[in-house]
């Protein structure tokens, strides 16, 4: 048994660790194929459209239409490429999305049947598995940015150039929200996590750091809101565009494997891995969460966070790269930073100052509650007067027609009507008064 | 063998796979022509290394060695590479008098240390991992550093955040002039309207059935052509195509001539138009 891991490879020999990986493949790739269908159906029911729904039932044999569409294409070759580095990038991209499902938990051990052979249902877990996950993400992007350069040609050098910032600045926030797990789990490997996760899962007691999690993880994958690196209006395709056939189906098998990827990952470290949710876990003295039913769980969650996906995808525009680098940098990073410390010393005071666990709640609220009455009690500021706008309106502004902003009034038009009668019972005779000037007027 | 050192059958064929790549790689590194090419030469020698320090069992040394390194350092190297573009015909002048001679001592002063940590390690009977990794590698690799070392961990931190705080100082230039928003570009293109400077996008380029390069300039309602569709670049180089030439080539290959009676579009001009001039579509003709 390895030391640090909660689970128990010491059964497994190359054999089961080979039918594992193998099951892992099979698993991501029919997922992918899942995922697209799943993806286009959802945001077809999001914008009151039908969606793929003419190849299988409800549309399901799309997406394997779509990659047999892909493989028996033209494989075009760019002229200007450099040929070595435009093959190998669509190849580093797959395979360092297809390493990271190796240390995800599926499931606890379970029991073949028909034999009394146990082993975990998690292809291999070390002390630092989730940093691995980090380096083979970190590795992933290789494929990205030499996809582009190799090209030889300006937008995909754009977008790859875009796309490493992106998943560069990202990496840290991800890697800063995934250090509060470890400060509180006391362990970086994902099957220690899970069984740290036991009485409560991680997202509610460390939930600024899943929120961080959450958005840096569609950062990382280069999804809506986040697709800068591949936007279509201003990239064509980004790192993508002069790849076609098979290495551009490679490039989109991993960029829905890395979703599967970040999702798992959130799915293991916040909310619980493989657990069955609360009150199925208290079920029958825990019996949901031994045996083959874990999967079950792991499933629904997987795609639980993958729907997120697909729903942010479909409700939420695009930004503004230097807004999307700001928020990165000025927010993201600083919040979790921050958060990591709050982390830090709530744990420091619990296993080694032991301080009980109600004196340090006791703190935290009484902190909470001056930060709170110095920003209710500061003085404001005073801010500088808005200049009256109603002043200077030019309806005629460098001879263009300008309409009011907001709060602006217009002037009294020398064309306009009298002002409207107010109706008073003194005035009744003026009104009549009136009347008949109109009509000695005629 | 010295005791306490186990070498399993799958490791050293692990090295004796992976060494020779290594080597290759590194030369390579040296010998490579294009910049970018070098640095896939080290990236990869780095992941070998990584997967070296795993096979030993210190996977915390081998997976920090790719996140941080391969990672993060190697990309930016990458980054600056693809931007600036380094070619082989950088000059070989010294920026730093002696700077050779610096490189040269610093160099000799490596290899020492290396020397020292290889002797180390080959003449000191080793203690064996099981011992150092037994409550788990980075547990103990974090009693070492931050237990035995907590000094040196700490002049190296103070060092890192020096050097970036020094990067920052020294790149940093103070804003002169107001900040430019979104607002004050909308406000400005509005004022320059009256400088016939269009308020929208520019209108794409046209698309025709032989053709819908950046070349060509799309056609207006009228059926005249709207230079500013063609990218400036194209139009300053003298690359633009006249519509009239892309309608002739276009008639020619389907068969009729340019006199204007053609069979439906596409078709080619009225006779004796200038090219330069206003051609009108066959359809509005009709």
């Amino acid at each position: 048994m390895i030391p640090g891991v909660a689970a128990d490879f010491s059964q497994d020999n190359i054999w089961v660790s080979l039918v594992k990986a193998v099951l892992i493949v099979v698993f991501l790739l029919t997922s992918v194929l899942f995922a697209i269908w799943f993806e286009r159906k959802v945001v077809a029911r999001m914008q009151v459209r039908p969606g793929p729904n003419w190849h299988g039932p409800v549309g399901l044999l799309q997406s394997l239409a779509d990659a047999m569409k892909l493989l028996l294409k033209e494989d075009v070759n760019v002229t200007r490429a450099d040929r070595v580095t435009y093959l190998l990038a669509p190849m580093i991209s797959v395979f360092c999305a297809l390493l990271v499902f190796a240390v995800i938990p599926f499931g606890p051990e379970v029991t073949i049947p028909f034999t009394d052979f146990t082993t975990p249902l998690q292809l291999t877990d070390f002390p630092v598995a989730v940093l691995y996950v980090l380096a083979c993400a970190s590795l992933g992007v290789y494929g990205i940015v030499l996809g582009g350069w190799s090209s030889g040609s300006t937008y995909p050098l754009l977008g790859a150039v875009r796309s490493t910032a992106q998943v560069i600045s990202y990496e840290l926030a991800m890697g800063l929200a995934l250090v509060s797990v470890f400060i509180m789990a006391g362990s970086m490997s994902t099957s220690q996590i899970v069984a740290s996760q036991a009485p409560l899962w991680w997202f509610i007691p460390l939930f600024p750091a899943f929120v961080v999690y959450v958005i840096s993880m569609i950062g990382e994958t280069n999804r809506l809101p986040f697709d800068l690196p591949e936007a279509e209006g201003e990239l064509v395709s980004g790192y993508m565009t002069e790849y076609s056939s098979m290495k551009f189906a490679w490039f989109f098998l991993a960029e829905y494997i890395n979703m599967l990827n970040v999702s798992a990952v959130c799915v293991t470290l916040f909310l619980g891995g493989w657990r069955a949710p609360w009150p199925l876990s208290a079920l029958g003295d825990g019996m949901l969460n031994e045996g083959w039913w874990p999967i079950l769980w792991f499933l629904v969650k997987l795609w639980a966070v993958m729907f997120v996906f697909v729903w942010v995808r479909g409700t939420l525009l695009r930004l503004r790269y230097d807004q999307f680098m700001v928020f990165g940098w000025k927010v993201l990073i600083p919040v979790a930073l921050a958060f990591a410390v709050v982390v830090a010393v709530m744990q420091w005071a619990r296993r080694v100052a032991e301080v009980p666990l109600e004196n340090t709640l006791v703190v935290i609220v009484i902190v909470c509650g001056i930060a709170f009455l110095a920003i209710w009690l500061w003085p404001e500021r005073a801010r500088p007067e808005k200049p009256d706008e109603s002043a200077v309106l030019d309806a005629f502004a460098d001879g263009y027609p300008v309409p009011p902003l907001p709060g602006q009034k217009l002037p009294p038009s020398p064309r306009g009507r009298r002002a409207p009668l107010e109706h008073e019972p003194d005035q009744e005779h003026q009104a009549d008064d009136l009347q008949k000037e109109g009509v000695t007027g005629e | 063998m010295t005791p306490g050192l186990e070498v399993s059958g799958g490791e050293t064929m692990l090295f004796w796979v992976l060494a020779p790549l290594m080597v290759l790689a590194a030369l390579g590194l040296l010998f490579v022509r294009r910049a970018v090419h070098a640095a896939m030469c080290l990236v990869f020698v780095m992941i070998s290394l990584a997967i070296m320090y795993v096979a030993q069992e210190a996977p915390f040394l081998g997976v920090v060695q790719v996140v941080v390194y391969t990672g993060a350092v190697m990309m930016l190297f990458l980054f600056v590479l693809m931007l600036v573009g380094v070619d082989a015909s950088d000059s070989l002048t010294e920026t730093i008098k002696g700077q050779r001679w610096i490189g040269v001592l610093l160099g000799l002063g490596f290899a020492v240390v290396l020397t020292g940590v290889v002797a180390q390690a080959t003449f000191q009977s080793p203690v064996g991992l099981e011992s150092a990794n037994a409550v788990t590698n980075p547990v103990a690799l974090a009693r070492v550093l931050f237990g035995d070392y907590v000094l040196a961990m700490e002049a190296v931190g103070v060092l890192l955040v020096t050097a970036a705080t020094g990067a920052l100082v020294l790149t940093h230039r103070r804003q002169l002039t107001t900040r430019r928003t979104q607002r004050t570009t909308a406000d400005a293109r509005v004022r320059a309207l009256t400088e016939g400077v269009s308020l929208t996008p520019l209108p794409a380029p046209g698309v025709y059935a032989q053709n819908n390069a950046m070349d060509t300039p799309a056609l207006d309602p009228a059926g005249r052509p709207v230079p500013e569709s063609v990218p400036r670049v194209l139009r300053i180089r003298g690359q633009e195509r006249s519509v009239t030439a892309l309608l002739d080539a276009e008639a020619a290959i389907v068969g009729t001539d340019t006199s204007g009676d053609a069979v439906g579009p596409p078709a080619g001009l009225p006779a004796g138009q200038d090219p330069d001039s206003t051609p009108t579509l066959p359809a509005r003709e009709a």
